[in-house]
């Protein structure tokens, strides 16, 4: 569904670009479209634009320059009341004066929908969430957990076909917010909403969405499912922002199609992919996840390079062990092995010789 | 740990209460323990304690006293009120011969003390006139004691001396300190000061028996003369009522028999004034000589109504009634004042809160919604006024909105009004509701500010986000969550208005003026300061009686002023 999303686009930015003061873009350049029925999570740091792209969508800033379009029609000039857009506030926004069926009866008075109809509707999607007994309470009386849900609810319960979500989970604590992702994401794909959904937590990025659009200085650094996004990063920041990275730093030597050699700054030389190189003598960063690194060379391809490492460090984490190494000169180089049985455990001051599988070493840019 | 938990909690199954380490009982101890802090928290409000007590609550209950407080009758005329009291007015008759000898003494010592045009002003709140009838028989008393005195000096010179007078009023054997003791305390009832001191004179018993009018008056000039005067009662002659009573006595029947076997020191200038065998006073005759509005039967009803120590008179006149002899009612169509004046401090308080709420509400939005920026040159462009004079601005409103001022002028110039029909904006409700909405702004907008900062856009975004259009969103939104910032700056700015004083007085001319300033008049310029306790006690109770139905309807936790 993804691969052919220009097709049919429901949502599409052309050419967006935003400035708030006439000096500086917020957002450069933004070319995205997404298919109906996606989960799309714009994911970054904050200041990377993400909300700003969010709130041009809903309507409560305008693009300076180029063209939004919902289904198919530009929206630049549709006031965000009239856009059916559902959307869900970082606070949840529920209106603290009215209970939590008025709450929900409210996005269908201003639609003038009848009262038995508004009091079915509100019933059905109080009991979408769950929260079918709380309907008299007032949203001070419910707990975080509970304010969202009903947030989520407030927010669909006019039927919109696409929803927007403005870091909906960021107040809740670990536990909440985890299993809160299920069920957001349950709820999307059960209804068949598009939802656009912003955070700056990887995690959830990666756990909840079709595709996630990294957003960086304005731009997208890359828009790809989860898996791609995390195997195969396309540049150094997308590789560093989206879970744990070890980095190198080199000049690429020799480059052949799918393989590459690089110099490290230390003199060492590894096999890698190059993936944004594209000649030698070009200056690289070369990225290794930590769960792709191995040390116990009888499991290592022939004739593959090794460098020499030494352990500064050992973490002990329940499922998984994290050991700290000096390689190449970088003395935050990480290694995660699992938990097993035969799994060893490494002791500071130890030598040893790690490597990789080329595929696993992206040459990426400087 | 464990070990003492332990054995307290058996020591509390066993025993009963709870006990601390050291065995004494923990309610005890907790109490010892707090009674520090207690005493330390009290001692640092003290201050403001204090002042507030004395500034504040202090004239507030003395006020609240003031209002029903009555008791110049009783004190002025004691004995007059006593023989009035089984006096019925209804019958259309004055009162009869003894009420108004009773008068007679009363007036003489309350015009020695110059009490009596006091009482005169204080009678003229209830019935107008009876001020000059005080004033003109306090001159006159002294005419009806020389008709006596005269013949008596005549008889026998020493009967005008003060020392001859001293030694036969005092006399030989037992003294009656009664009637000294009850003078003592009648003219400190009167003067309000202590009386208490060396007189410089007893009555003798047996005279007092004797003349017992004479001897009351006597003892009247004795102390005043002593006490208040500060002269020896001897060295000082006698005043003329001491004569008239003298008459009285002598003209009682039997009295002249009684003193021919008198033989105590001064007996023979007593026969020789008996011998004169004056009349009887006829203190009736004598007052109607004053004024014939002596016999006048309303006059004498006012003072029967007003004589208690407490009346409900001040505050049936602030709202316009009055008491008769048959009970309370209403004045006259045109005396009725009051009513119209709370009226239309009501009505005017109203309007200016409700103009204040029109005015404040979009600037404080403005102030909460702008950048920082500029919202903080917006602040000082609404505190500046607030820290200008009150009279300044008061005074610059007369200057925009008079006849030839600045706003006429413009209208005139730029051909809207007529030069011979310029508008009247000021000296009349007009321009109080103008000066005072824009005075009591401030105190809309700050309180309006303080809650809107606290509402999140955000509120407004989701509203809009479900569909609201951008009144919706304001209307069914973010206006309920302003109420509590609206009810704060009304109660604040309707309270302020409701007394206010020194606006309406420079602009309100004769129809915008409050009730205050009605209050003013009677405290600075009328000096009934009864009737001016009065009217401020209806408006606090008017006010703490508005605080609570707001209470009930809006609820007074929904008011804030801040965060």
């Amino acid at each position: 569904m993804p691969k052919d999303a220009s097709q049919s686009a429901f949502v599409e930015f052309q050419r967006v670009q935003k400035s708030y003061d006439g000096e500086t873009l917020v957002v450069k350049d933004l070319n995205l479209s997404m298919p109906k029925g996606e989960f799309l999570t714009m994911l970054g740091p904050s200041g990377s634009g993400k909300t700003t792209c969010l709130m041009m969508l809903a309507g409560f800033e305008t693009a300076t320059h180029g063209e939004i379009l919902l289904d198919g029609n530009p929206i630049n000039n549709i006031p965000p009341h009239k856009r059916g857009i559902g959307m869900v506030f970082q606070n949840y926004a529920l209106f603290p004066h009215m209970t939590i069926n008025e709450n929900l009866s409210f996005p269908l008075e201003v639609r003038k929908i009848g009262k038995s109809t508004r009091e079915e509707k509100v019933k059905r999607a109080l009991d979408m969430v769950e929260m079918g007994a709380f309907g008299g309470r007032r949203p001070s009386q419910l707990s975080g957990g509970q304010q969202q849900r009903i947030a989520l609810a407030r927010a669909l319960v006019f039927e919109p076909e696409l929803v927007l979500m403005d870091e909906p989970l960021g107040a809740l604590d670990k536990q909440l917010r985890e299993k809160m992702q299920f069920e957001i994401t349950d709820l999307a794909h059960r209804l068949g909403i598009t939802v656009v959904y912003v955070t700056h937590d990887q995690t959830e990025a990666l756990t909840m969405s079709d595709r996630v659009a990294v957003f960086n200085d304005g731009r997208i650094q890359q828009l790809a499912p989860p898996d791609h996004l995390y195997e195969e990063p396309e540049n150094s920041f997308v590789a560093q922002f989206i879970g744990e990275n070890n980095t190198l730093e080199g000049v690429v030597e020799t480059i052949d199609g799918e393989s590459c050699t690089v110099r490290l700054d230390g003199g060492e030389v590894i096999d890698a992919k190059p993936v944004n190189v594209s000649q030698p003598g070009e200056r690289t960063k070369v990225s290794i996840r930590p769960e792709r690194v191995e040390f116990n060379a009888e499991r290592l391809q022939k004739g593959a390079h090794t460098l020499k490492a030494e352990v500064l460090e050992f973490i002990y984490m329940g499922d998984i062990y994290r050991t700290r190494l000096r390689v190449a000169g970088n003395e935050d180089f990480i290694v995660k092995t699992r938990n097993a049985p035969d799994q060893r455990r490494l002791q500071p001051g130890e030598q040893l010789e790690i490597g990789w599988l080329p595929s696993d070493c992206r040459a990426l840019d400087a | 740990m464990t070990s003492t938990s332990d054995s307290s909690a058996e020591q509390a199954a066993a025993s009963g209460p709870m006990l601390a380490a050291d065995g004494t009982p923990l309610k005890k101890s907790i109490a010892r323990a707090l009674r520090m802090q207690k005493l330390r928290a009290l001692a640092l409000i003290a201050p403001l304690l204090i002042f507030i007590l004395v500034t504040f609550i202090a004239p507030i209950a003395d006020m609240l006293f003031r209002s029903v407080e009555n008791q110049i009758v009783s004190t002025t005329l004691p004995r007059t009120i006593t023989t009035l009291e089984g006096w019925d007015g209804s019958a259309g008759e004055a009162p009869g011969e003894d009420v108004f000898a009773a008068l007679y003494y009363d007036m003489f010592v309350a015009a020695e003390a110059k009490e009596h045009t006091k009482l005169g002003t204080r009678l003229n709140y209830e019935q107008t006139g009876i001020s000059s009838l005080f004033r003109k028989s306090g001159r006159k008393l002294d005419d009806l004691g020389k008709d006596y005195q005269k013949p008596f000096e005549k008889a026998a010179k020493d009967l005008g001396d003060g020392a001859a007078f001293h030694a036969l009023m005092t006399g030989t054997g037992p003294s009656d300190s009664a009637l000294l003791e009850s003078t003592r305390a009648r003219l400190e009832a009167l003067t309000g000061d202590s009386m208490a001191g060396e007189i410089g004179f007893a009555p003798g018993a047996e005279i007092s028996a004797l003349l017992p009018l004479t001897a009351a008056a006597y003892a009247d000039f004795a102390v005043f003369t002593a006490r208040v005067d500060g002269d020896a009662p001897a060295d000082e002659d006698p005043w003329e009522a001491v004569y008239t009573a003298l008459a009285h006595d002598l003209a009682t029947p039997g009295t002249i028999e009684k003193i021919a076997s008198y033989t105590g020191p001064g007996a023979e200038l007593l026969q020789a004034a008996a011998d004169v065998a004056p009349s009887l006073p006829d203190y009736r005759a004598f007052f109607e000589d004053v004024d014939e509005d002596w016999l006048d039967v309303a006059n004498w009803s006012t003072i029967q109504t007003y004589a208690p120590n407490y009346t409900s008179g001040y505050f049936l006149n602030a709202i316009d009634m009055q008491k008769t002899p048959d009970g309370t009612a209403l004045r006259d169509d045109d005396e009725r004042i009051y009513i119209m004046l709370f009226k239309r401090t009501m009505f005017m308080s109203l309007v200016i809160t409700f103009s204040c709420i029109l005015l404040g509400y979009p600037v404080a939005w403005l102030l909460a919604n702008l950048p920082m920026r500029t919202a903080n040159l917006l602040m000082i462009l609404v505190l500046l006024p607030f820290w200008t004079s009150l009279l300044v601005r008061t005074s610059a409103w007369k200057v925009m909105l008079q006849q030839q001022g600045v706003i006429n002028d413009v209208l005139v110039w730029l051909g809207l009004v007529e030069d011979t029909a310029r508008l009247i904006m000021i000296n009349n409700q007009l321009g109080t509701i103008i000066a005072m909405t824009h005075i009591l702004l401030p105190f809309m907008i700050l309180p309006l500010y303080s809650v809107m900062q606290t509402i999140p856009p955000t509120y407004l975004r989701a509203a809009k986000s479900l569909g609201a259009t951008n009144w919706t969103a304001f209307w069914r939104v973010y206006f309920p969550q302003s109420i509590p910032g609206i009810g704060a700056g009304s109660i604040l700015v309707f309270i302020l208005a409701i007394g206010y004083y020194i606006t309406p007085e420079i602009v309100g001319g004769t129809t915008g003026t409050f009730i205050s300033n009605r209050i003013a008049y009677h405290i600075s310029s009328s000096l009934n300061w009864g009737l001016g306790a009065a009217l401020g006690a209806i408006l606090l109770a008017a006010v703490l009686l508005l605080y609570w139905c707001y209470d009930q309807i809006v609820g007074i936790d929904n008011v804030k002023l801040g965060g």
